[in-house]
């Protein structure tokens, strides 16, 4: 046994507690540095994960967001156990710990002065899933943009469909995408950014479908997971597959918007289309 | 009502006894069987005539997804007469070859836009639109993630959603999550006694919630996952029983009961105006998981 190998259950709590380390490029910054400079590397300028209520401040005009459909929460129609037991008991834990009551967070608020519908997800809760819960508040927002003629923004996070609430999780991707598809057909604009990460049912439904798509540098956007493609395939992925820059190569995203840049992004797109 | 009367021909009281004793695991290997009929056997024993067509004028023409025109004749059952519909169906392949040509019917993002291509045309001309739903899965590779998968099944959940001709789907097999549900938003929802129709395989939801891919039988129970479940739960309209022993069985007796189940469902839709029957498909998945 070589004298440098790793022991397990070896912790380096200090190391932990003081630095980030950059997902992207593995550049080590000191946890103070990440949060001045907006959870975004300095280094390969990798955009991190934001909390909902962290975007949301950075995107609406001050004060001006009210939450709405805040009742709305999860449903365990299943009584979903796995090995590690139920669910409900974990997702009471993430309801207490985090505040929040579903991986997206929906509102009313004004952006640049218009108007808007609001809703961020929150990869932090139960990995941004899409349960039944999220389903129905972003049905709700959608109606709600349509009666106030409010252009809807997306901002998406999340891991896929939460497969604990079994086949109505999977029935909200059609929820959702019919949902959008009427305000779009209500000549209503959709904007979806598309955030760090996106992918399996959420990209495959509402986050892909904004009259503009848009993305932060080096998002991860995809269907499927690189292991099992990699798996499917036998082969090894290159290192920017499913990254923002490969989406936009590839057409399915119309611009890399850099965080500092985005309100006034989405304000500018908003006046191009009258609002 | 119809498909009691299927029910009713189809089951005899000793598969009853024998239906209650099988696991959601049980069901789903049959669901798998390589014998179940595929979607050639359904156009052959349930079209009189079919005209496959090819391609999504893009790229390519994706063998796991077969659309074309065809007419159901109505037989004995005087009343409808023939029916031309759009068939869409997911294609396993029953031949090693097809199966490799099909990517064992796990479709790429071609197919989807195939399929939406065509509805297009078939709403032109108001023909109603029959699926067939038996896929594991879209297609997880590097080209199909090249191609948009994301995107070609987001567009299809919407565009289907706005449709404005009668939609019929039918799971008939495996009902893979996203690769399934982009030809399954529509205005009836049948389901055969022995498919499944999932947000994630028993295998998937095993690895990931139980770190053991071996657990898949639990995951299978937990996800609740058959054909009875989906109806509790308002995710499937009608259950289509099969012949004794599954539809492995006995082709022609469970495309039969398919094509019954198909023609009851394609006659209740035929007079309903197409704007009030895309707010009623759109009412239909609106109401889906809205516990609140």
């Amino acid at each position: 046994m070589a004298w440098f190998e790793k022991k397990e259950g070896v912790k380096i709590p200090p190391t932990k507690a003081l630095w980030q380390v950059c997902p992207r490029c593995k550049t080590y910054i000191s946890k103070d540095e990440w949060k001045a400079n907006n959870s975004i590397c300095p280094s390969c300028n990798y955009h991190g994960r934001l909390g909902a209520r962290a975007r949301i401040a950075q995107l609406a005009d001050k004060d001006s967001f009210a939450e709405v459909f805040r009742a709305v929460s999860y449903s365990d129609h299943l009584s979903f156990h796995d090995a590690s037991g139920a669910y409900k008991e974990k997702i009471d834990a993430v309801i207490a710990k985090s505040g929040e009551k579903e991986s997206v967070v929906m509102g009313t608020a004004s952006m640049g002065g218009i108007p808007v519908m609001l809703g961020v997800m929150d990869f932090s809760f139960m990995g941004g899933s899409l349960g039944t819960g999220t389903g129905e508040r972003i049905a709700r927002a959608c109606e709600q943009a349509i009666a106030e003629r409010r252009p809807l923004i997306i901002c998406s996070a999340s891991g896929g469909a939460r497969m604990h609430e079994g086949i109505l999780s999977l029935m909200q991707m059609a929820k959702t995408s019919a949902a959008v598809g009427r305000v779009k057909e209500a000549g209503l604009p959709y904007i979806s950014v598309l955030t760090d990460p996106t992918t399996g049912g959420v990209s495959a439904s509402f986050a892909m479908l904004g009259d503009i798509n848009i993305t932060e540098p080096k998002a991860l956007i995809g269907f499927a997971g690189r292991r099992v493609i990699e798996n499917t395939i036998h082969q090894k992925l290159p290192p920017d597959f499913q990254t923002a820059e490969y989406l936009l190569a590839h057409g399915f995203i119309d611009k890399i918007v850099e965080r500092s840049e985005l309100k006034a992004f989405i304000v500018k797109m908003l006046h191009y289309f009258g609002f | 009502m119809a498909t009691k009367k299927i029910s009713k021909n189809a089951t005899g009281p000793a598969k009853k006894k024998q239906a209650a004793a099988k696991s959601a695991m049980d069901v789903v290997k049959l669901a798998r069987d390589a014998k179940r009929p595929h979607i050639y056997d359904f156009i052959r024993l349930i079209c009189s005539d079919f005209e496959e067509l090819h391609g999504d004028r893009l790229v390519n023409d994706d063998k796991g997804l077969v659309c074309g025109f065809g007419t159901i004749s109505a037989g004995s059952a005087k009343k409808q007469g023939d029916v031309k519909v759009l068939i869409i169906g997911h294609h396993k392949g029953a031949t090693v070859e097809e199966n490799v040509e099909a990517n064992f019917g796990m479709a790429q993002p071609d197919g989807y836009r195939k399929a939406m291509r065509l509805a297009k045309l078939a709403e032109k001309f108001h023909i109603p639109i029959v699926t067939f739903v038996d896929t594991p899965g879209a297609y997880p590779g590097d080209t199909a993630e090249a191609r948009g998968q994301a995107e070609a099944i987001a567009k299809s959940l919407e565009f289907f959603s706005l449709l404005k001709t009668p939609i019929v789907v039918v799971v008939t097999g495996e009902g893979g999550s996203g690769g399934a549900l982009a030809i399954a938003v529509g205005d009836r929802i049948l389901m055969m006694e022995n498919a499944v129709y999932s947000v994630i395989s028993p295998e998937g939801c095993a690895g990931i919630l139980w770190r053991d891919g071996a657990q898949a039988p639990a995951a299978a129970e937990a996800l609740k996952i058959t054909a009875a479940d989906l109806k509790r739960l308002g995710a499937v309209d009608v259950i289509v029983s099969e012949p004794a022993g599954g539809a492995q069985k006995d082709h022609a007796k469970a495309a039969a009961y398919v094509k019954k189940a198909v023609l009851d469902a394609l006659n209740e839709l035929a007079d309903i105006p197409a704007d009030d029957l895309v707010a009623a498909r759109y009412a239909k998945f609106r109401a889906m998981g809205n516990f609140y």
